[in-house]
């Protein structure tokens, strides 16, 4: 019993020591970023490794989801002789829940992942404690635009996934499985909101990108230097960015959508 | 430059210091003094803590007791500003090199310059090559750090710590995994560079006959504690047992070579 209580002690310390470190990493890092605005070499560099390269897999993910939607939806509309709206079920299902959540789902695996290795190995390898006996904070010079071209990249990837997705259901939909090309635009034009649906999306999109950088760039920074400490780091990034985000998705959506 | 000679007093002052790492206590209020332009050596077997006597003279670590004054400040009490700015005048040398893995070696020279200087690049050009032609890797300077080799990584890691011209450079264990050519012209750099640029070099490490050979003074370190200083010459001479024990790489004498474990025989017989 005594040992019961005082391990959770001790895992409540420990984890609330780990969020008191990452808050003040994030404080850090939002300073650091003042001093990458004026250094925009840095961020280039880094929205190349962090955004660009993630674009195949958001687009061929982003086709696949999209066909799906529509092979689905169009089994399930023509039951109500609704295929027609079957734009508005892809377009709206992709914009609100799929492209914010699956794209940084995804982001999180292939970005969130190789952020936190990149930065473990750094500071296993003693890059990070050389950089500050030059005096050069590692915080700004390498967190701070990695972090910055994360949260840049997510809502333009999420972006891309909804517009490749609505494309994929389209090829099925129309292309395979006949409904009218007209309706299938005209529909998705007129219910679909820019303001409930769309910026709804993207908010959602940054917000993700937000946390998704922050905990792939804390987990590599406290990771424990060996090898094994950066594996599990990684592991990490990807078991907690997958829960944040799928929880944040649930207080966002209820926020956003429903009329609490 | 400053072309005054500079103050005679202590560059580093390390008073009553005292670390630990979990149970075990690294340094037992331990104080040292390092003289201004000479060459100090920290020497001691592996597992003393010599690394971890220089991350504390840098502000990496924080002790547990005790002050470190470089300079004459007190570096665990410094802001975080002054700190750098303290940083800046020194030099450190990591055991692994510590270079950026993700750019060439010129731009990892070219670092501290560009981070902390506005020179612009035709200047920084030159003095990069000039720092990389003290070391002999004016060559390399394209390669990317994962193309050198130990060595050559960590006389690239030496000229990027005196690219800003520090008055003070720590080396952690310069001369392992050195062949003899360029442990030879390794040793003679630093020796060089001290006096050439008037610096003060603290070099930490295990090979005593290398050390002995550029030293001013010594510092040996056993269990915590200072075991011994004094000039080379002293310390060939001391009647220290454990001294003699490490300049002489016995294997009887008061340090044991064996981890602390039970009987051999019983363990094998159990």
């Amino acid at each position: 019993m005594i040992d019961f209580l005082q391990k959770l002690g001790q895992t409540t310390l420990t984890s609330l020591g780990k969020l008191g470190r990452g808050y003040f990493f994030l404080i850090h890092t939002l300073v650091g970023i003042i001093s990458v605005l004026s250094r925009p070499r840095l961020l280039t560099k880094q929205l190349y490794s962090v955004g660009v390269l993630s674009f195949l897999i958001i687009s061929i993910s982003g086709l696949f989801v999209g066909m799906v939607l529509g092979l689905q939806g169009f089994y399930i509309l023509s039951d109500f002789g609704a295929e027609e709206t079957l734009g508005v079920m892809v377009a709206a299902s992709l914009v609100r829940e799929l492209g914010p959540v699956v794209a940084a789902l995804l982001f999180a695996g292939r970005a969130g992942s190789a952020l936190t290795a990149e930065i473990g190995l750094m500071k296993a390898t003693e890059q990070l404690s050389g950089m500050e006996m030059m005096a050069i904070d590692p915080i700004k010079r390498i967190i701070a635009p990695r972090f910055l071209a994360g949260f840049l990249s997510m809502p333009l990837l999420a972006a891309l996934f909804s517009a490749i997705g609505v494309i994929g259901g389209q090829l099925i939909g129309v292309g395979l499985l006949g409904v009218d090309d007209g309706a299938y635009w005209s529909q998705m034009q007129s219910t679909l909101d820019f303001q409930d649906d769309i910026i709804n999306g993207i908010i959602k999109s940054i917000v993700f990108g937000f946390v998704v950088s922050w905990i792939a760039l804390f987990e590599g920074y406290d990771a424990i230097p060996t090898s094994e400490g950066v594996s599990r780091a990684t592991t990490r990034t990807v078991v907690n960015s997958a829960f944040t985000i799928l929880g944040l998705d649930f207080i966002l959506t209820a926020l956003m959508f429903g009329d609490i | 430059m400053d072309t005054k000679a500079p103050p005679k007093t202590d560059i580093v002052c390390i008073q009553n210091l005292t670390f630990s790492r979990g149970h075990r206590k690294i340094f037992n209020a331990i104080s040292l003094d390092i003289k201004r332009g000479g060459i100090t050596a920290i020497m001691g077997p592996s597992g003393t803590g010599k690394t971890t006597l220089l991350k504390l003279i840098g502000g990496q670590l924080y002790p547990d007791k005790g002050n470190i004054i470089v300079d004459q400040q007190n570096v665990h009490q410094l802001k975080r500003t002054d700190l750098y700015t303290l940083r800046k005048r020194m030099g450190m040398l990591f055991q692994s090199g510590a270079l950026l893995t993700d750019i060439s070696v010129f731009d990892n020279v070219a670092l501290p310059l560009r981070e902390h200087t506005a020179l612009n690049e035709s200047m920084i050009r030159t003095l990069v090559l000039m720092k990389l032609q003290a070391v002999g890797l004016r060559g390399a300077r394209d390669l990317i750090p994962g193309e050198l080799s130990g060595g050559m990584a960590r006389r690239v890691a030496l000229a990027r710590a005196i690219a800003l011209d520090p008055m003070m450079i720590m080396y952690d264990e310069p001369f392992t995994g050195q062949d003899p050519i360029s442990l030879g012209i390794l040793v003679k750099l630093i020796k060089e560079l001290n006096n050439t640029l008037g610096l003060t070099s603290i070099i930490v490490s295990h090979d005593v006959e290398e050390t002995i050979g550029i030293a001013d003074y010594i510092y040996v370190l056993s269990e915590g504690k200072v075991a011994g200083h004094g000039t080379p010459e002293q310390i060939r001479n001391s009647d220290s047992e454990w001294v003699q024990q490490f300049m002489k790489g016995d294997a009887d004498g008061p340090v044991h070579f064996h981890y602390p474990a039970t009987d051999y025989k019983e363990d094998l017989f159990q």
